[in-house]
């Protein structure tokens, strides 16, 4: 197991590193940069700002310099925001990003699941049509149409629901839910389908052969094999949510991280760009890690090998 | 003779599909006394296996028992509550299943799947019931049990599964095994050892068996008394020596010529049946055989034949068994 870790880590390590390095050359080769801009700025004024931020430094140069603040954490300094760094950008917006996150991940885990369940058990009734239609609805219509509309019919026509801002609670029930539908929906399906098939292995069989209660027969036999497909999904899904997502935190006006980034792309702000990239992919991998972790806990088929 | 254990009367079992209400089990009588080894054979789809399931009430939607009783004890099970049925299934009835690698729970041990059974029917601690079990695993012949319960079921061969699963099935003591195709998908020397498990247990701790299988070796070997069934029928019914040497039923005759035999002296070929077995949705009229029977006469297609009792012991439904009639309608 120690071995693994360590395995999976240089790995993460090597991942990480070629995140980087793509990211870094690909955004320097596209012409322009952080500073040029309709407005041309005198001449001296540009090459002082190119000079403070090293960008007159071969590319090499810049990219080592780089990749030794990364070791040490430090993504330096936001070319936009003067005097604002990248680390503190990441302080300020992924609280509230994963925060949004984190209640749509609940939701999406505590409803999700649970209507997956419901609907497989009660298989072609009614309750199970109208979960089916709803989750094909759930997973084709985008999050922003979802967040449009919430905003068009509970802030701008009822007046319920504020439209902008993370002041109170209400403000997060539209962005939560905008946020959570499609993987909700695509978990209720998944919870669903993958529920039928257990119900139909032999293993359920037996343990009605045996004389269990079906709750002991859905609960402990079936929910456990049923929910691998299930985390297995779970989590890229919740690096992806917990990072924010750019055009929910933009519709709703939150200062999550996702705001930053789209932002930064804009901008041409080399290091916010880098930073806010880096974050999420460390994220990410960090994420899929746990998943195969819990993979390993949920099945004993699945060995940690060396 | 003693009161039998289980006495099934007249049950008809169908499922209502789509394509219509397919009749797989359309009227069946048979018992089985205590202590007793029945064996149960057909092929494929003569409604053996829907006949057990019907017994232990584990059809599954659209499967429905539409007629007859199931007399256990003096009780009838078809009229119990599923929660009623809960506490004889694994308790006092006990099945296993035909594939050992795909019947055990991947995601638990062994023993907790024995434990949970014991758990289940009898009132002992979790620590007496997993000394049961391990008691259990050595008494289904796995070696070194106090490590081999906290296995995984992909830790253990297949044929290590269906003793454990034979675990499982008696640990609570039941007084009756359904074996449902035992030995279908093990390799032949394992089939020889779960039979002689199976045989051996069965004397040991006086349990029934009822053994359904498509194998008239394995019935040979260790049922006392055999059925047979076709098109959900039961076609001839005997004790071993009735079928395998006094067969009166042109199916069984068939059955057995299509089965290598060590007991003739001279080469023989083997006979397979021609044609397949009838569609249960229509049901044919007369004998389900008859389409297949090399003795077909004008009868057998209009009307099923009544049982003949041939013995004490041995009754058939032939039109060939049954004169008078067949002189009458046959040709």
């Amino acid at each position: 197991m120690a071995s693994y870790l360590l395995k999976r880590i240089l790995a993460m390590v090597i991942t990480l590193w070629f995140v980087i390095t793509i990211t870094f050359f690909l955004m320097h080769a596209i012409p322009g940069g952080p500073f040029s801009s309709e407005k041309q700025l005198p001449d001296e004024v540009l090459e002082a700002l190119n000079e403070k931020y090293h960008l007159n430094d071969p590319l090499y140069k810049q990219y080592f310099d780089y990749l030794g603040g990364v070791m040490t954490f430090d993504f330096g300094p936001s070319f936009k925001r003067v005097g604002i760094s990248v680390n503190d950008l990441i302080y300020s917006g992924f609280p509230v990003s994963a925060k949004v996150g984190g209640m749509s991940i609940l939701v999406i885990i505590l409803m999700g699941i649970p209507i997956g369940i419901i609907s497989a058990l009660k298989q072609n009734s009614p309750t199970d049509y109208f979960v089916t239609i709803m989750a094909t609805i759930g997973v084709a219509v985008p999050n922003f149409v979802i967040a449009t509309v919430i905003i068009y019919i509970f802030s701008s026509r009822l007046g319920i629901l504020p439209s902008h801002g993370l002041t109170s609670w209400v403000h997060y029930l539209g962005p939560v839910v905008s946020l959570s539908g499609f993987s909700l929906a695509f978990v209720a399906r998944l919870t669903r389908s993958s529920m039928l098939e257990v119900m139909q292995q032999d293993y359920i069989r037996t343990a009605r052969a045996k004389g269990l209660d079906e709750g002991v027969v859905i609960f402990k036999h079936a929910l456990k094999n049923a929910l691998i497909p299930v985390v297995t999904y779970m989590g890229p899904m919740i690096a992806a949510i917990l990072t924010g997502s750019f055009v929910i935190e933009r519709i709703f006006a939150i200062p999550g991280m996702g705001k930053y980034f789209v932002e930064s792309v804009g901008n041409r702000d080399y290091t916010v760009i880098m930073g806010i990239t880096i974050f999420y992919a460390l994220f990410a991998i960090v994420m899929i890690l746990i998943v195969d972790i819990i993979y390993g806990l949920i099945d004993p088929r699945i060995k940690f090998s060396d | 003779m003693n009161k039998p254990l289980l006495e099934v009367k007249n049950m008809k079992t169908s499922f209502y599909t789509h394509v219509g209400e397919v009749q797989a089990v359309r009227g069946v009588d048979f018992h089985i006394q205590p202590g007793e080894a029945l064996g149960i054979v057909g092929e494929s789809g003569s409604g053996k296996s829907v006949t057990a399931m019907s017994i232990m009430g584990l059809l599954q939607y659209p499967g429905r028992v539409k007629e007859g009783e199931v007399f256990f004890k003096d009780e009838n099970l078809l009229k119990k509550s599923q929660r009623e049925m809960m506490s004889v299934r694994g308790n006092q009835i006990a099945m296993i299943f035909q594939d050992p690698m795909t019947s055990l729970n991947p995601v638990y041990t062994v023993g907790n799947q024995i434990v949970e059974a014991i758990v289940r029917h009898q009132k002992t601690s979790k620590k007496e019931a997993r000394e049961k079990a391990v008691e259990m695993l050595r008494l289904v012949g796995i070696p070194s049990p106090e490590r081999r319960i906290d296995n995984y079921p992909h830790e253990f061969s297949g044929g290590m599964r269906q003793r454990a699963m034979i675990a499982i099935a008696l640990s609570c003591e039941p007084s009756l095994l359904i074996a449902d195709e035992p030995t279908t998908a093990l390799d032949v020397t394992i089939q020889a050892q779960i039979l002689e498990l199976i045989k051996e247990l069965r004397e040991k701790l006086d349990t029934s068996v009822i053994l359904i299988t498509h194998d008239l070796g394995v019935v040979a070997d260790v049922c006392s008394r055999v059925i047979v069934m076709y098109g959900g029928l039961i076609m001839e019914e005997g004790e071993g020596g009735d079928i395998f040497y006094r067969p009166s039923h042109p199916y069984t005759v068939g059955l057995l010529k299509s089965v290598p035999r060590m007991d003739k002296a001279e080469k023989q070929r083997l006979i397979p049946i021609p044609g397949t077995p009838p569609d249960l949705v229509k049901p044919p009229k007369g004998c389900p055989f008859a389409a297949r029977c090399p003795h077909t006469m004008k009868i057998c297609l209009e009307e099923m034949p009544a049982y003949t009792q041939i013995s004490k012991t041995h009754r058939a439904a032939c039109w060939l068994l049954d004169k008078e009639k067949s002189e009458r309608g046959g040709e």
